[in-house]
């Protein structure tokens, strides 16, 4: 009786898991070229993947598999020939990617903008104001509470380029540890804007996870406009010669349909919650 | 022969030395208590004679052959022989399994009639579809009793086989094990704090006091006529300790 | 959206449920082994594995990551970015769980049990069946145990899984992702999903685990 039971328990575990291997296996036959597309969690949340993969899907006959990390993790993903294609948002580290022959070769593909973002009382009296760093000089001198994600991501990587462009020595800042305003949370940009909220402290975001989030936060948009606030992001098919695994063919594929008239076009026309959120300027030459 | 042969059993835990170069014989077909104060080293003794444990020297033949002391080598003895702990346990099954298992273990087919026998002569026949752990203390040692008699053991070997159970339980369990012995021919080691069921149900009886056995002889002689002082102050209930 | 959900679950289901049932496969014996066995090292070992209960999934990832990657010593198995991979890593942080409380089950139970199957005449085969049957019950919630790390568990596999729509995306990693986009609403949903299945799961293994008590 009780060794009936065991075997019953076996067989319904192993026909479970059969049944469940088969569906997976039929789910994934037949498929598609798989095309590994490592790129930062601003494209994905953002939605603008999904408007605009379906087109390459079907062009190409082929299945996107998008990774969405941080910058940082993007790149090393390409390093590592774990990525086909890169789609992220950190020009320097971008360039350095392909200059070490990584990738090969990177082009502009469009910008979004970041905003300086906090509490509409704003203690710092920065509204308006239109310039970036002397807003940040502001927040600085009054020692009004500062959230940075701190997670070397490419919104962390432009936070630190603007505090030294404001005349700060960004080290010295995030040194400071007796400091209780500059909070350096080492986390995606959801939290980071809650977090900013809960402590009503200034942060920088980027637009389109602005939008997603505002209608949940405590915080308005204080300084935009800025030429130094625009965020650009760029496409690097992953250098094939790194490794035999790498589907270097569908990378440039991939490059090429971005940076296409076509595709570039309806980057324009995505909208968020009725706001254009990118700003196409490929720099490929035609 | 001797049933069970024990020569120079010494055992200490740490420091101290609980079994002290012991001799003991049964002789076969012998019902043999061995009684004494608690913590002198009775179920020491019997863990050793089972080869539950090794003693730090000595050794002991059953049946003729000496034990090894090493669990797979001394399984065709064990299996002439049976034990029933002081603090018997039941497995997690029904009181009739717990019996069958003695059987089981051994191969044997045709269990039933053999596991409802022993059961019955325990007066546990009704309570054969319960969960053994569920018995009551004295139920526990019913069931102990039965599955370790079910097999016809050839030696059998008790610690405090009576310890929670009333007068008329007692007493059946005594018959039990006194009419197992006549059926059988068995050979049974029994140990016990109660003088009184020594002097009831065993032909010889050894004093054991503080690791030793200070003395053994027929039952009525050390009853009767002790010549050890300690065994004539503990058999009269003088001895204090 | 539906069937991204339907696939989202039963992915989970499928990783969780692989990973639990190759981990007790593995785990079960060693537990049953390490607890009835008396050692030396047999303390190291259950201090390895108590300690590794609380192995972060992101470093067990992050190991798993480096080996299958393109780059690293597996790279050619073309594992990374697989729901395989996503198995290997939860296997690997259920492991050392069913491990250590099988071997506390066991060894907790392992002493009178042996000893009474012992005196009555087991063999050491039947000792240590009779010893792990009595044991059932823990080794049981040991396996729920682990199958409840495996499917919250959510750094690992986003890790190794990269989180890819219709591929690789389970529950846990669903919610991040909807937490990130700001959909607060639809994570929580996927939430109680989540819950709802890990209570089936452990409704189930509870019953088979009274019946292993009445029995
Ligand atoms: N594993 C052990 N470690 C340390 N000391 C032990 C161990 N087992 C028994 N002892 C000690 O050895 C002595 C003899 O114990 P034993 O159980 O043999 O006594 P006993 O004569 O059976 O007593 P009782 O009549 O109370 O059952 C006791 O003092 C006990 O505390
Ligand atoms: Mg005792």
């Amino acid at each position: 009786m009780k060794k009936n039971q065991m075997i019953a328990i076996a067989i319904a575990a192993i026909v479970i898991l059969a049944a469940f291997s088969t569906w997976y296996l039929i789910a994934n036959k037949d498929k598609p070229v798989s095309v590994i597309l490592a790129t930062t969690t601003s494209t994905q949340d953002s939605g603008l993947l999904d408007y605009i993969l379906p087109d390459f899907n079907s062009k190409y006959d082929a299945d996107v598999k998008v990774i969405a990390v941080g910058t940082g993790q993007a790149l090393e993903l390409g390093r590592n020939g774990d990525a086909d294609v890169l789609f992220v948002h950190s020009p320097a580290k971008e360039i350095d990617f392909v200059d070490q022959g990584y990738g090969l070769y990177r082009w502009k593909v469009m910008y979004n903008q970041f905003v300086i973002v906090g509490p509409a009382s704003d203690p710092a009296g920065i509204n308006g104001t239109a310039l970036a760093k002397d807003a940040l000089g502001m927040i600085y001198n009054t020692g009004s509470k500062f959230c940075s994600r701190g997670d070397q991501s490419g919104t962390h990587t432009a936070e630190q380029k603007l505090w030294t462009s404001a005349g700060y020595n960004y080290t010295g800042i995030t040194m400071q540890s007796n400091s209780s305003w500059y909070l350096s949370l080492g986390q995606g940009m959801g939290d980071t804007l809650l977090t900013a909220s809960e402590k009503q402290a200034y942060t920088i975001v980027d637009e389109a996870t602005w939008f997603n989030l505002e209608s949940g936060l405590d915080l308005v948009i204080l300084v935009k406009g800025d030429a130094v606030l625009f965020n650009q992001y760029g496409v690097i098919p992953v250098n094939g010669t790194m490794h035999p695994a790498i589907n270097e063919e569908m990378g440039v594929n991939f490059a090429n349909w971005v940076t296409s008239p076509e595709t570039q076009a309806m980057i324009a026309n995505y909208t968020l919650k009725g706001n254009q959120v990118f700003t196409p300027n490929t720099d490929r030459k035609p | 022969m001797n049933a069970i042969q024990a020569k120079g059993i010494s055992k200490s835990y740490r420091e101290r030395k609980v079994l002290k170069e012991i001799d003991l014989e049964v002789e076969e077909g012998d019902i043999f208590a061995i009684i004494g104060p608690s913590g002198a080293g009775k179920t020491t003794l019997l863990r050793i004679l089972c080869s539950l444990q090794p003693p730090d020297s000595g050794t002991v033949a059953i049946l003729g052959r000496q034990i090894s002391f090493k669990a797979t080598e001394d399984l065709q003895l064990r299996r002439r022989m049976s034990f029933i702990s002081q603090k018997p346990i039941a497995f997690r099954n029904s009181v009739r399994e717990n019996v069958a298992y003695s059987l089981k273990v051994r191969g044997v087919e045709d269990r039933k009639e053999m596991v409802d026998n022993a059961l019955q002569h325990v007066g546990l026949l009704d309570l054969a579809d319960n969960l053994g752990m569920t018995l009551s203390g004295g139920e526990l040692q019913r069931m102990a009793f039965a599955r370790a008699t079910v097999y016809n053991p050839e030696v059998l070997i008790l610690d405090e086989f009576t310890a929670h159970l009333d007068p008329y339980n007692i007493k059946m369990l005594e018959d039990a094990l006194i009419s197992y012995q006549k059926e059988n021919g068995a050979t049974i080691l029994t140990v016990t704090h109660n003088m009184f069921q020594a002097k009831r149900i065993a032909r010889t009886t050894a004093v054991m006091l503080d690791g030793q056995i200070v003395e053994q002889n027929d039952t009525a002689t050390i009853f009767n006529n002790p010549t050890d002082e300690r065994t004539g102050q503990f058999v009269k209930g003088e001895m204090i300790f | 959206m539906e069937s991204d959900l339907l696939n989202v679950t039963l992915l989970s289901i499928f990783v969780s449920g692989t990973a639990t049932l190759l981990a007790s496969l593995l785990a079960i014996p060693l537990g049953c082994f390490f607890g009835m066995r008396k050692f030396r090292g047999k303390e190291v070992i259950r201090t390895i594995t108590y300690t590794l209960y609380g192995f972060p999934p992101v470093v067990a990832g992050l190991v798993l990551y480096i080996l299958l990657s393109n780059s690293g010593p597996l790279g050619s198995l073309q594992l990374l970015f697989t729901p395989t991979a996503m198995i290997l890593a939860q296997t690997l942080l259920v492991v050392p769980i069913v491990i250590g409380l099988t071997m506390s089950a066991v060894s907790t139970t392992s002493k009178d049990y042996t000893e009474t199957a012992i005196i009555l005449g087991a063999d050491s085969w039947r000792t240590a069946r009779t010893v792990i049957h009595e044991a059932r019950v823990g080794i049981i919630s040991a396996v729920m145990i682990g199958f409840g790390r495996a499917l919250a568990e959510v750094g690992a596999v986003m890790l190794v899984g990269g989180n890819i729509q219709w591929h690789t995306r389970v529950l846990t990693t669903a919610i991040v992702l909807e937490t990130r986009e700001g959909n607060f609403g639809y994570g929580l949903a996927l939430g109680a999903i989540l819950l709802t299945i890990g209570m089936i799961f452990f409704y189930l293994m509870k019953r088979y685990q009274d019946k292993g008590m009445l029995t």
